[in-house]
């Protein structure tokens, strides 16, 4: 059982980074559909950087940092050429894939270190709850730092509220004086930083080897995962748990014969996103309010 | 500091300098890319882009290769120009193919001179009703179709394996994945021509094209369907004063781009591989996105993007044999590419002043 929670958990972990990245982007008014090439990005970058470094956690920083460039690509088109952001995202996970393919090609077959657990003291000896939570690696525990965090910053911190305010209306927060671009920059990079640390856990703890197309759509379904949560922080767990279990339900399933074909159960994660989509829009009605309001919209600084 | 000021009307110059301009920016920095790698720039380029025209046979492969890119595109090209974001055309495809490709294995007896023609239609009806699901979620639900019909990619991936593996596998495939081969009647056939034989894989499905381009550019130019098509896309609330009806609208370039992204799926397995198998489609259904974009979402543009594009397809199966580079690196130039594209439309719109920042 803990076993089992514990797959659950790690399969749920880069939905839940890559998620909560791209909920801040889409919170000021980018819709960042590059999620799936930003997470390649930082899977092939952390491991180059694990096998050029031999330490896991160059991973994570190379997986962040390579996440963060493909989000500055994003920003230069979408934020300063004003480029439609559906089809820019598109291209760059387009871009993201070729780039991965050529940048992984020397590192096929080629396996890397797992990174180690990090026993919190004394609490992990709580049965079961400290094994499953306070057994984890780096990366789990900045994912739960990190949607706390962002909780509050959305919540009570000024620059969380004016980064809303600029995903809400942007021709208002411009005329008040606030640097609409600027922030947008921001947020799009901290979205990438997530998403290539998402990204990085795949090969970091998930599967310790490059495969071209290696995410297989999981950030296809952290983007489906914003709009589950309806744009708040902490049901962004709750959705990934959700993925995390269908997937390792159909593993499972897999594993121990049951009388579906295998590539009927594969379809669970994929069905699931249409299914919770579905389920959640018939509620986001836009008088709700829950949508940023200029999201996906350019902005035009007049000058 | 870059900043723009509109235009008082579209520019006409950036219309036709843009996608050129961005072709070479593209060529540009994929090879700069490619040096920082450490592969040989020039022969990449050579590779890439002009060994597909180095013999008459890999010259009309060009053409066979852009044949489902063009049909794809040109289906997309109506989403797009409605605002609507289908970029499932992969999974279309697939179900189209597997539709049409069930039928003639089922009912090999039904062999008749127009057998292809009824498989055509059946690929259109299949990948339509693929469409159909985010197409009726979307109006009724309001539940984003760019995810709902990228998510069917992967089911439809998943079931045409499972399809092949399974019912439909041919007991005498010694346990690989494929289906019987199509009855001849399924089979489209090689254009012989007089005194040189076959060029390359050139087949009568490219003739499909020259009827595909003129009607949809009548379309989209001079029916009213075709104009309503484009108010919804660039001016949403025109159209709704106009009392036209977004979700027919939107349900009918779904249906549309979805039909035509199942005949190309039909029509390039009855002509390059003759029976079913768990790969079917090779990225046809996203390429063709690039294409319709590249092509300025124009038919007579996306014959001339489709061309381009297959040339860079064939040129990084030709890299891959010679130099060993993974053949997905097309992915590499078709994104830079459509960056520099969007980029132009931003610069037919805006005119940029460099400034001293203050």
């Amino acid at each position: 059982m803990d076993a089992l929670m514990l797959t659950i958990i790690a399969t749920s972990i880069p939905l839940l980074l890559a998620a909560t990245g791209e909920l801040i982007t889409e919170k000021s008014g980018v819709l960042n559909l590059g999620v799936e090439g930003m997470m390649l990005s930082g899977a092939v970058g952390a491991l180059g950087a694990v096998l050029w470094l031999g330490n896991p956690y160059f991973g994570i920083i190379a997986g962040g940092l390579c996440g963060v460039l493909m989000a500055s690509i994003f920003s230069i088109f979408t934020i300063n050429f004003m480029t439609n952001q559906v089809a820019t995202g598109l291209g760059l996970t387009i871009f993201a894939t070729g780039l991965t393919g050529l940048a992984g090609a020397p590192l096929v077959g080629k396996t890397v270190p797992s990174l180690p657990k990090i026993e919190i003291f004394l609490l992990s000896d709580i049965p079961f709850v400290g094994e499953i939570l306070f057994k984890q690696d780096f990366i789990a525990y900045l994912s739960v730092a990190i949607i706390i965090f962002i909780t509050y910053f959305l919540k009570y911190s000024k620059s969380g509220i004016v980064l809303r305010a600029v995903g809400d209306d942007h021709q208002s927060a411009h005329s008040v004086g606030y640097p609409v671009k600027k922030i947008r920059w921001y947020a799009t990079c901290f979205g990438g930083m997530c998403a290539g640390i998402g990204g990085a856990y795949i090969p970091l703890v998930l599967t310790p080897h490059w495969s071209e197309g290696m995410t297989a759509g999981r950030g296809w379904i952290a983007l489906a995962l914003v709009v589950f949560a309806s744009w708040i922080p902490w049901r962004i767990i709750v959705g990934a748990l959700i993925f995390g279990g269908i997937t390792i339900a159909q593993l499972v399933g897999q594993a121990r014969g049951w009388p579906i074909p295998s590539q009927i159960l594969s379809m669970m994660p994929y069905l699931a996103t249409i299914v919770a989509l579905t389920m959640i829009s018939g509620r986001i009605s836009k008088s709700n309010s829950v949508v940023p309001a200029s999201l996906g919209k350019p902005f035009f600084d007049t000058q | 500091m870059i900043t723009f000021t509109p235009r008082d009307k579209v520019s006409k110059n950036w219309t036709i300098i843009a996608p050129i301009l961005s072709i070479f920016l593209t060529i540009f920095f994929g090879l700069l890319i490619f040096t920082f790698l450490g592969y040989n720039p020039l022969e990449t380029l050579y590779q890439v882009f002009l060994s597909p025209f180095s013999r008459i046979d890999r010259i009309s492969d060009i053409f066979v290769k852009a044949c489902p890119l063009v049909i794809v595109g040109t289906g997309l090209m109506l989403c797009f120009r409605a605002n609507v974001w289908n970029i499932g055309a992969e999974g279309q495809f697939i179900m189209g193919t597997l539709l049409a490709g069930s039928f003639a294995l089922l009912f090999p007896s039904v062999e008749t001179k127009f057998f292809i023609f009824i498989m055509i239609v059946i690929g259109f009806i299949g990948g339509a009703l693929w469409a159909f699901i985010p197409a009726i979620l979307k109006t009724k639900l309001n539940v984003n179709e760019i995810l709902v019909s990228l998510m069917l990619v992967y089911v439809a991936m998943l079931f045409i394996d499972f399809i092949v593996r399974g019912p439909l596998r041919d007991p005498m495939s010694f346990g690989f994945p494929l289906s019987k081969p199509y009855p001849d009647g399924a089979i489209i056939n090689k254009i012989p021509f007089p005194g040189i034989g076959y060029l390359g894989q050139l087949h009568y499905g490219i003739l499909l094209i020259l009827l595909l381009i003129p009607i949809s550019w009548l379309f989209v130019n001079k029916t009213l369907s075709g104009f309503k098509i484009n108010v919804l896309g660039s001016a949403p609330k025109a159209a709704k004063f106009a009392g036209f009806k977004q979700n027919t609208i939107t349900i009918t370039v779904l249906l549309l781009s979805g039909g035509l992204a199942g005949v190309a799926g039909v029509i390039e397995v009855s002509a390059n591989i003759g029976q079913l198998q768990p790969e079917v489609s090779f990225g046809y259904g996203f390429t063709a996105i690039i294409v319709a974009f590249l092509g300025r979402l124009n038919p007579i543009g996306i014959l001339f993007a489709g061309i381009i594009i297959a040339t860079v397809k064939l040129g990084a199966d030709n890299a891959q044999m010679s130099m060993g580079i993974p053949k997905v690196v097309t992915g590499l130039f078709e994104g830079i590419l459509l960056f520099f594209l969007l980029t132009g439309e931003t610069l037919q719109k805006y005119k940029i002043k460099w400034s001293k920042v203050t």
